[in-house]
């Protein structure tokens, strides 16, 4: 009997020679991730129930990337306590300004293929682009695993997504998300895994499909996973050669296959306030935005940089019109710079933010006020996420973003392409 | 786990999710009493101020979607929500639920049957929840998630795993 990819990473890890979904089941964690605004929880959590030493110092890391740079005085609080729990356990890896957790935890290959990472962040699925099992989890159950180096799971039926055939210009990885999304909803993936494959997929960078995983959570799933391949193995700095049975056996059980042909699709935007209100972009076209985002744990990298540059080149964005641009870590940061991208950004307008989480979460950096309207990179256009709940956000591609900021309202981006 | 209570219903739509229960500006707040007075704040803000211990939220489908937060269930736990009655529940918010105490109950039919205001009962032992003539059934919630709820959660679980 075969099995699918997220099956294999969990038998993987706990030896076993077979799983059947539904099936309760202790797994060894291998990393695990916590953020700033929730670590002092976790360390409250963790002394609470009466652990004193963390089960492996080594397989901890600390982000700050919420609370980056602070904006109110009580922010350093958060860093201060991680601080001082991370000197007490012997934990080394804190990242203090180098950019967002999800971005980091594979760009720094704190998770590699193969593995089972769980973050206080629901975004954690992000990894399953690298062919991980990784999910969010809160703060309680985090400490538990901080004492224990375990977590109960349940073991997730899997939803296969087969996109075949080449993108059309102006259409990228974050419109065949939404696109899903639009299709099974937001509640579409509840508890399950996805799976993402087909040829469109083994074409993406791992950029893009990391893009396609961070935004799983967005259908309610467990994990958002992608059989890693020869870019992976190269990107995550791994021998893949130990590593070829991450891939679903040709006979594996899905709950659901569903087929799509790439060559139709059209660019899309989420309307307010739900991810799943998906239309295409053309129906859109007039629709007034005060300001444009592009960053994000979705699409902050370079690739995303570079297109929205190309767009922008030798024009300026609209009269009365922001546009905040935060690249997902340092190192995007600082590459793009090398390249020119950050400049030709600069020069249309373009308000640049530091690497961290900021206005995604409504923290930081361009909060937005009654009735202002958004088009943004990230991946929740949820009431008030951004600020005030008489605000609107649309979610795009980093495309759609840039076009639309050049006209102030929402326009067809293929034009500009 | 105490079988029988009785309370009032506040009635919530469909994907509520985490960012309506408790939004990112106040999650630095020093503790979640602190952070009580903002609960539901920019769908409802008025409920902060009228929800009393007891009182039981009626919701859609897909309850406590969106981030992992989860001071979210443990705002509701710490109002002393009387339980959730959902059509169903995103994963991340179930699990932190039980884990803080938060009882969660799931039926289809109930939230097109009652408004708000309305006093519902619920009735552990047998999986129902009874609105004026009529009866719902729940789905059974097994009796080791239902001990966790009635010790607290996971942090007493892991206190006496921990011989403290």
């Amino acid at each position: 009997m075969g099995y699918t990819l997220t099956e294999k990473i969990i038998m993987r890890n706990t030896g076993r020679d077979s799983i059947t979904p539904g099936e309760l089941l202790n797994v060894n964690v291998d990393k695990v991730m916590v953020h700033d605004i929730f670590a002092p929880f976790v360390i409250e959590k963790f002394r609470e129930m009466g652990f004193e030493k963390v089960w492996n110092p080594d397989r901890i890391v600390f982000v700050y990337d919420h609370l980056v740079p602070t904006s109110f005085i009580e922010d350093f609080r958060h860093h201060k306590i991680a601080d001082a729990f991370a000197a007490e356990q012997n934990i080394k890896a804190v990242h203090r300004a180098d950019g967002v957790c999800h971005q980091l935890m594979p760009e720094l290959r704190y998770v590699v293929p193969g593995q089972v990472v769980f973050g206080t962040d629901s975004h954690t699925t992000t990894y399953g682009a690298i062919g991980a099992f990784s999910t969010g989890i809160g703060y309680t159950e985090m400490a538990a695993i901080f004492g224990t180096g375990e977590l109960w799971i349940k073991v997730p039926p899997t939803l296969k997504f087969n996109i075949k055939g080449d993108l059309p210009k102006g259409v990228f990885a974050k419109d065949i998300i939404l696109r899903i999304l639009g299709d099974i909803g937001a509640d579409g993936a509840t508890y399950k895994a996805m799976e993402f494959a087909g040829s469109t997929v083994e074409g993406l960078s791992i950029s893009s499909r990391m893009t396609l995983s961070n935004m799983a959570v967005e259908a309610g799933a467990k994990v958002g996973v992608i059989a890693p391949d020869e870019k992976t193995f190269a990107f995550s700095g791994v021998e893949g050669s130990r590593l070829q049975d991450l891939r679903s056996d040709s006979d594996a059980t899905y709950e659901k296959v569903f087929e799509y042909d790439a060559t139709t699709f059209k660019p899309v935007v989420a309307c307010p306030s739900n991810v799943d209100n998906i239309s295409d972009v053309e129906e859109m076209v007039g629709t007034r935005i005060d300001q444009g985002f592009i960053g994000s744990c979705t699409n902050g990298r370079l690739e995303d940089l570079e297109i929205a540059a190309r767009i922008l080149k030798g024009r300026k964005i609209a009269p009365f019109t922001k546009l905040i641009v935060t690249p997902a870590s340092r190192s995007i940061y600082a590459e793009a710079a090398k390249a020119g991208i950050i400049g030709i950004l600069v020069e249309a307008g373009a308000i640049m933010n530091p690497p961290a989480c900021g206005l995604c979460c409504g923290r930081s950096g361009g909060i937005v006020s009654d009735g202002e309207r958004v088009i943004a990179t990230n991946n929740r256009n949820f009431l008030g996420r951004m600020g005030s709940p008489k605000s609107e956000i649309f979610l795009a591609s980093p495309a759609t973003v840039a076009a639309a900021a050049l006209e102030g309202k929402i326009v067809d981006p293929r034009k500009y392409l | 786990m105490n079988g029988n209570f009785t309370g009032r219903v506040w009635k919530l739509g469909d994907d509520i999710d985490t960012d309506i229960i408790i939004p990112t500006q106040f999650l630095a707040l020093k503790s979640v009493e602190d952070m009580k007075r903002y609960v539901f704040y920019p769908l409802r803000p008025e409920l902060a101020e009228l929800i009393q211990p007891g009182d039981i939220i009626v919701a859609g489908k897909n309850f406590g979607c969106g981030s992992s937060r989860e001071q979210a269930p443990e705002i509701l736990a710490a109002l002393r929500v009387g339980c959730i009655i959902a059509k169903s529940y995103a994963r991340i918010f179930y699990r932190n639920a039980f884990n803080n105490g938060l009882l969660l109950l799931e039926n289809n039919e109930l939230y097109d049957s009652c408004s708000e205001g309305d006093q519902v009962s619920v009735d552990l032992k047998n999986s129902q929840v009874v609105l004026g003539e009529k009866t719902f059934q729940v789905a059974s919630i097994p009796e080791d998630l239902l001990q966790m709820v009635e010790a607290g959660g996971l942090v007493p679980f892991m206190r006496k795993r921990n011989g403290k």
